[in-house]
């Protein structure tokens, strides 16, 4: 497991991430709002407890999956945060060099595997990995993301199917927001959870509330241990929400301020919050000290992604095949050197 | 070594890549205990077990995304679609996840997956089993596309493939499994991908094709030697990265080109190699380019309808004759 130095230091260092997803998200909202970031962006606000609680008791060589609103899992897992805010700003140092937007670039060295936006389509990709971990006898499991409306989608069928019938170490975590974009999870399904299915899969299936941070650490430590006393998969089912729209267009419009006041007040931070308070610490204390740590980090990774430069263009040709294919003759363009030498 | 059948020889690539490379194994629908609808993966259960091949459900987006998963955790699986038509039901797995993979993470992955099966019409198989998919890939960035036509490049060009770190998409013409005999040597080096063979030295046309239609081509060159015409017979085997160098010098030596392939030709590869050679060896053209392709139709059943649609050696010399005599 994570070396933690102590109950204490994991207890902070969960609110700490927590925290550091919340402001590192809410930076990204800002940045959005002020035309600071191109492309899409998808905030999992109010999801904090599903992204951190279900990594961090991984190990460094465990692989997760993770999907759009993820952000805080990535982190979680390590990867720099500095390189995170370039990805999201198409910088040279992000980590797709500039190739891919948002959440799409992954980190292999953290055990971060980057996803497309096909919804769904990392299950099958997790359950190689894992079953490349289970033929090496490699004791670490494959973690994949997913929402439910993704759940409709036949990729998650076809994994979840594979994995039951070869025991796979992989957990499939279902982060049930309740809502796919404007879709409802009464027009994607009708069924009311999700991991009702993993019976029909002869797998093991857990739901579990997913703004509760001791929930989500306690039914993913379940789900792991099987997956890696070759127990095989299991289908986790974390309910939570989300806070803002589908993307930062969105004015999500189609819920109401009821729901969202609900929610609101099942927050995982002021939870977790609690929970630090009942164990003794001084919450005030570690709220503020905790608040000034990650605006700091997020400015640094703010800065760090806004000094790097952008890509060159003919970069865009890169990292295309491990040796590079000479693309240039059907590119030659008219009048240039090249054309006037072609043929030789 | 005896004689080899172009199956034998991809079953052959097959075995002495696991043999060679533990990290090399098998995925796909009925390969392990059946051998695969075909026989390509026939014996290797019995060789080197079950950790090694997999038969998995029908789930092809499953056996492309799981091969992509194994292949970026540093294995090197070979999966195998039972029809390439198939591959469409795992098409995003392949042009999206696969394809983009490397791409995306900054060139910091490997995706060593070769996805193979058998392709191609010519043997009444209808609609679903007589699919010439290489277009559909030839225009993925990220993946190389392969279609031998002799049983040692099958067996070289697949050992490459394996070899290789980008994903590959390797067709087999399933008319040349057994059709196509050959002796091979007894130890065979994989054949680099991305060159075109010269499959015939000619010296009036120049006839550019892969795959299915090489036998074809050879056939019809052939009938114009005995009438005094000299075909040159450039066999690509690589669709993806093109060979368009072979295809400048064989232009080059003869001034008129022939594209020949069975796939359909409206996108097929043919428009490319036509349009390439006519921006870039314009000078060097006698003829205006031609082509002789499937019909735009798709691959029918009844034995008179596919023939219609197929290009045959007829056709192949017809055209062949004509651009000669231009
Ligand atoms: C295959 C596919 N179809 C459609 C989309 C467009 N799309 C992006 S996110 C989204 C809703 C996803 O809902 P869910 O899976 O529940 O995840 P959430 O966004 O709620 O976290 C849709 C429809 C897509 N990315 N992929």
């Amino acid at each position: 497991m994570r070396s933690f130095t102590s109950r204490v230091d994991r207890d902070l260092k969960l609110y700490h991430w927590m925290k550091l997803t919340r402001e590192f998200e809410d930076r990204v909202s800002r940045l959005h709002a002020q035309n600071r970031i191109l492309g899409g962006v998808y905030s999992g606000r109010g999801q904090e407890a599903v992204a951190v609680g279900c990594c961090a008791d991984l190990e460094p060589a465990d692989v997760i999956f993770p999907l759009h609103r993820d952000l805080g899992a990535m982190l979680v897992k390590g990867v720099d945060p500095g390189r995170l805010m370039a990805q999201l700003l198409g910088k040279e140092t992000g980590l797709s060099r500039g190739k891919d937007s948002f959440l799409h670039g992954g980190d292999p060295a953290h055990g971060v595997f980057g996803g497309t936006s096909m919804l769904g389509a990392t299950l099958p990709v997790a359950c190689g990995t894992a079953l490349a971990m289970k033929l090496r006898r490699d004791p670490h499991v494959a973690v994949a993301f997913f929402g439910e409306g993704a759940s409709s989608r036949g990729d998650v069928h076809e994994a979840m199917n594979f994995a039951a019938v070869h025991a796979l170490p992989v957990v499939f975590v279902c982060e049930n927001n309740r809502y796919a974009y404007s879709t409802p999870q009464a027009l994607q399904m009708a069924i009311e959870d999700v991991a009702d299915r993993a019976a029909a899969y002869g797998m093991k299936g857990m739901v579990s509330g997913g703004n509760d941070l001791g929930a989500v650490l306690e039914t993913m430590a379940r789900a792991v241990r099987r997956a890696r006393e070759g127990l095989g998969p299991t289908l986790v089912e974390l309910k939570t929400y989300r806070y803002r729209g589908h993307s930062e267009h969105d004015p999500a419009r189609y819920r109401g301020e009821e729901e969202l006041i609900q929610w609101t007040s099942r927050d995982p931070i002021p939870r977790w919050e609690t929970y630090l308070a009942l164990r003794g610490h001084d919450v005030e204390k570690v709220r503020g000290e905790t608040e000034s740590e990650v605006a700091q980090l997020v400015d640094d990774a703010l800065a760090f992604a806004e000094a790097s430069p952008d890509p060159e263009p003919q970069e865009a040709l890169e990292d295309l095949y491990a040796t590079p294919l000479d693309v240039a003759p059907s590119a030659v363009p008219a009048g240039s050197e090249a054309a006037a030498s072609y043929p030789p | 070594m005896p004689t080899a059948t172009y199956i034998q020889a991809i079953n052959l690539a097959l075995k002495e890549e696991m043999r060679r490379d533990p990290d090399v194994f098998v995925m796909g629908e009925d390969v392990a205990a059946l051998g695969g609808a075909f026989k390509a993966t026939d014996g290797i259960l019995e060789e080197f077990g079950p950790a090694r091949i997999l038969d998995t459900p029908i789930s092809e987006a499953l056996i492309v995304g799981a091969g992509v998963g194994a292949a970026v955790q540093g294995l090197r699986p070979v999966v195998e679609m039972q029809f390439m038509d198939f591959a469409a039901c795992g098409f995003d797995q392949i042009v999206n996840m696969a394809a983009t993979a490397r791409y995306r993470h900054g060139g910091a992955l490997d995706v060593p997956l070769v996805i193979r099966g058998p392709s191609g019409g010519g043997v009444h198989g209808a609609l679903f089993h007589s699919q010439d998919p290489e277009a559909w890939f030839t225009r993925v960035p990220g993946l190389k596309v392969v279609a031998p036509s002799t049983a040692a490049d099958a067996r070289g060009l697949l050992k490459a493939a394996i070899r290789d770190d980008d994903p590959v998409i390797f067709l087999e013409h399933k008319r040349l499994y057994r059709s196509v005999k050959e002796e091979l040597p007894e130890e065979q080096e994989p054949e680099p991908l991305g060159r075109a063979r010269l499959a015939r030295a000619g010296s009036d046309i120049s006839i550019v094709t892969y795959g299915g239609t090489v036998p074809l081509c050879l056939e019809a060159a052939d009938r114009l030697a005995a009438e005094g015409v000299e075909t040159e017979v450039v066999d690509l085997r690589t669709l993806l990265p093109l060979d368009r160098d072979a295809v400048r010098r064989t232009v080059a030596k003869t001034g008129k080109l022939l594209v020949v392939h069975e796939d359909r030709q409206t996108g097929g590869l043919g428009g490319e190699i036509v349009a390439w050679t006519v921006e870039h060896c314009w000078d060097l053209l006698d003829a205006p380019p031609q082509r002789v392709t499937a019909l735009d139709c798709h691959t029918p059943f009844a034995p008179a309808l596919e023939a219609y649609v197929l290009p045959g050696t007829d056709e192949i010399a017809d055209a062949a004759r004509r651009l000669a005599a231009y």
